[in-house]
């Protein structure tokens, strides 16, 4: 029983640290796209890598 | 009844924590005092003050769908967990300033910049972030130079985007010669610092070529090789021959971030930028974090004054009183322009539901505030002579050792040579008389926090740590504003002939790359030749204009209360408006008009001038002077420049609310209309 709480928080932790780091950022595009737009192409994991970089590179994403 | 018991239970300990250090005034303060003070205020501000202006000023909205929402793409537009938001946005407001400011500004005593920081951010910089967050957010995530072109006019908005530049090239430039000033003649810092650049590069292939978008995988490889790298760098340093090799005079180190630089804003972002920003994240996170428990268990005396004589205006570091230059050497931590240009960016497009603006905005800048205050307390730990001698440059208290300690225990602040010697050793710095900049004497406080917490015998790693750490987040600001900086020089050359404006056609690529590098560089190399050290000149350039962009941004923000009909509330951005017009302005007009030359631009070098032609000055002095004459020039019309952006958007304002008021034709809202949100309730 304990441990089992034990591993849920865990697993929470373990999401919630994909999730910030933008470690999960293709599959949670993979799903957004499955869902809303299934008709059109799918990113490869590298090319969205490449365009979410350059997207996030290109305005003001750091500051002093 | 339950939250109200804790507000009254914090008001409690905050306004004990803050009677403490007031009657403190005679005898050492203990820096938990400090620390405690300033997170019972920050938890205050938050659930008070930012919830009653969330509630009447924002009139935040939970049903009202946001941009994520309505323009959900699954790429920039996702509606996404507070707490996620929240992290994204700390880390990206979260860069070198409140490290440095605070440092320099503690020639004054503790005290001014310890009630600044506090004070300044949760009446300024709180407010105007989650401001612009929720303006942004219900205009579709615009820009700020958008929203001033939008709700004041074309002219405001190209005020805005001028002054952004502006302070882009100084800040770089700043931040280039913090670093640089942290490596010369140390082959331990040059080596490690170095290596982070390769480090990069393979983390760099990592995350793009061998494991697409394996963040965590690659960030964590790059940190433990930049951590070996921090060990290495001390071989290095034990190796007399890599030792020669690595140790350079502080222009051709100019000149490699110059290089850097060039290099880094027209290279690929996944080849370098990307990784580089990665690895600066979770250095930053993990240090701070680590930062705070370590001063938690050590709770070390302050021991530097309350208040130093340096009031008067005739600081070590920077001339000038203590009002305006405290609240403008210390910008970031308080308040900061920039980070209207973040909360106008990235976030808005996040924020899954209006009530996370108070979290997102008003919270990271408290935590970045909190930052600031770790960073004054390791400078005010420091003995204040070890202090003076770290951060006064060479051409304030004398070149040589002897002097430099006689001219410092003469302020009342006794130093010896023995002493600093012995500090620099086990740092494993050959000196560290006249280290300006505000790095190295920070890294000496983290290290002795550190080295009292984990190991005293690990002083010179963590000295190195520290300075790495300092450096690897202070390239990825140089980065990532030659970056910016040069889109939006594109921007405003592609309306002079249209080629030039394709961020993707490399001869505009390069050359727009090289004229932002220039620019900085420029600045930059005249910091590195200055015998005063540069930072003195810099940091107040820099500060002027942060605070100059934060009057804009507010300006922008009370323009909008007004118009939409709340200007009984309009006080809440107006207040910091003023404050910030009246410091800023004051500032201004002291570097233009002194006639200290340690504080009037024209004064310098009018003095400069003066003294080149009678002859009186050494000849490697006088090598440089017509540069320095120049530059001081340069700067007091940069400084006459940015008062003029300032003054002319603050009457663009005044114009708008005006007409307003009385009824007259103002250009309509451009705030997105209501949407019920399908996402609230669902946390």
């Amino acid at each position: 029983m304990k441990s089992s709480g034990l591993t849920r928080a865990l697993a929470l932790a373990w999401r919630w640290l994909r999730s910030a780091t933008g470690d999960d950022a293709y599959d949670r595009y993979v799903e957004h796209h499955g869902a809303c737009h299934a008709g059109d192409r799918l990113l490869t994991r590298a090319e969205y890598y490449d365009e979410s970089q350059r997207r996030k590179w290109s305005g003001v994403s750091r500051c002093c | 009844m339950l939250k109200s018991f804790w507000g009254i239970v914090l008001a409690l300990v905050g306004a004990t924590a803050l009677a403490a250090i007031a009657l403190h005034r005679e005898e050492p303060v203990n820096a938990l005092w400090i620390l405690t003070a300033a997170v019972s205020v920050y938890l205050l501000g938050y659930r008070f003050y930012s919830a009653w202006i969330a509630a009447r000023v924002l009139s935040v909205d939970p049903t009202r769908a946001t941009p994520a929402e309505r323009h959900d793409n699954g790429r920039d537009f996702v509606p996404t967990h507070r707490w996620i938001v929240f992290g994204h946005h700390f880390a990206a407001i979260a860069g070198p300033g409140p490290l440095v400011g605070p440092t320099l500004a503690a020639q004054f005593g503790y005290l001014p910049g310890t009630l600044w920081i506090i004070v300044g951010a949760v009446l300024g910089g709180c407010v105007q972030d989650m401001t612009i967050l929720m303006l942004s957010t219900r205009r579709d995530g615009r820009s700020l130079g958008q929203m001033a072109r939008d709700e004041l006019g074309p002219l405001g908005g190209f005020a805005a985007i001028i002054g952004t530049l502006l302070i882009m090239i100084i800040l770089i430039a700043v931040l280039g010669l913090v670093v640089v000033n942290a490596m010369k003649h140390s082959p331990w810092a040059t080596s490690t610092v170095f290596a982070t650049i390769p480090i990069a590069i393979l983390v760099g292939f990592h995350l793009r070529r061998w494991r697409p978008g394996r963040v965590l995988e690659g960030s964590l490889l790059g940190v433990s090789l930049v951590l070996l790298a921090v060990v290495g760098g001390g071989w290095v340093d034990h190796h007399e021959g890599l030792r020669a090799l690595f140790d350079f005079q502080p222009v051709p180190l100019a000149g490699f971030v110059i290089v850097y630089g060039w290099l880094a804003a027209i290279l690929p972002v996944w080849l370098l930028l990307a990784p580089r920003d990665y690895l600066s994240t979770f250095l930053k996170l993990g240090t701070v974090a680590l930062l705070a428990v370590a001063l938690v268990l050590m709770h070390p005396q302050i021991r530097m004054p309350a208040v130093t004589q340096f009031i008067d205006g005739s600081g070590p570091l920077f001339g000038g009183k203590l009002f305006p230059f405290v609240f403008i050497t210390i910008a970031c931590g308080a308040i900061s322009g920039f980070h209207a240009l973040v909360s106008s960016g990235t976030t808005p497009k996040l924020i899954g539901n209006e009530g996370d603006v108070r979290l997102v905005g008003y919270g990271s800048m408290a935590l970045e505030s909190l930052v600031a205050i770790m960073a004054i307390i390791a400078a005010t730990l420091l003995d204040p002579g070890v202090y003076f001698a770290i951060n006064s440059g060479a051409g304030i208290v004398g070149a040589s050792a002897d002097a430099a300690v006689q001219t410092i225990s003469g302020w009342g602040f006794p130093v010896t040579a023995e002493q600093m010697h012995r500090l620099a050793s086990v740092m494993g710095e050959s000196t560290l008389f006249a280290r300006t900049g505000g790095a190295p004497s920070l890294a000496v406080g983290m290290a002795s926090i550190f080295g009292s917490i984990f190991g005293r015998g690990l002083l010179s790693l963590w000295y190195h740590f520290a300075i790495m750490f300092e450096a690897v987040f202070i390239l990825t600001t140089l980065d990532a504003g030659t970056r910016v900086g040069r889109f939006m020089l594109q921007d405003m050359l592609g309306h002079i002939w249209q080629p030039l404006g394709r961020t993707s056609w490399y001869p505009s690529v390069l050359l727009s790359s090289a004229l932002v590098v220039a620019g900085w560089g420029y600045f930059l190399y005249i910091g590195v030749i200055d015998p005063n050290g540069g930072v003195n000149i810099l940091w107040p350039l820099f500060g002027i204009a942060n605070q100059m962009l934060a009057a804009i941004a507010l300006c922008v923000a009370t323009g909008i209360l007004i118009k939409s009909g709340k200007v009984r509330y309009a006080f809440v951005t107006g207040a910091p408006l003023a404050w910030l017009a009246l410091v800023t302005t004051t500032a201004a007009w002291q570097k233009l008009t002194s006639p200290d030359v340690r504080i009037g631009f024209f004064a310098a070098a009018n003095d400069l001038a003066a003294k080149l032609a009678a002859g009186a000055l050494p000849p490697e002095k006088a090598a440089v002077a017509p540069q320095l004459i120049f530059n001081q020039r340069l700067d007091a019309w940069l400084t006459l420049f940015f008062m003029a952006v300032v003054w002319f958007v603050i009457l663009d304002m005044a114009r708008v609310s005006i007409r307003s008021l009385r009824g007259q034709l103002v250009s309509r809202s451009s705030e997105a209309p209501y949407q019920v949100s399908r996402l609230a309730g669902r946390a």
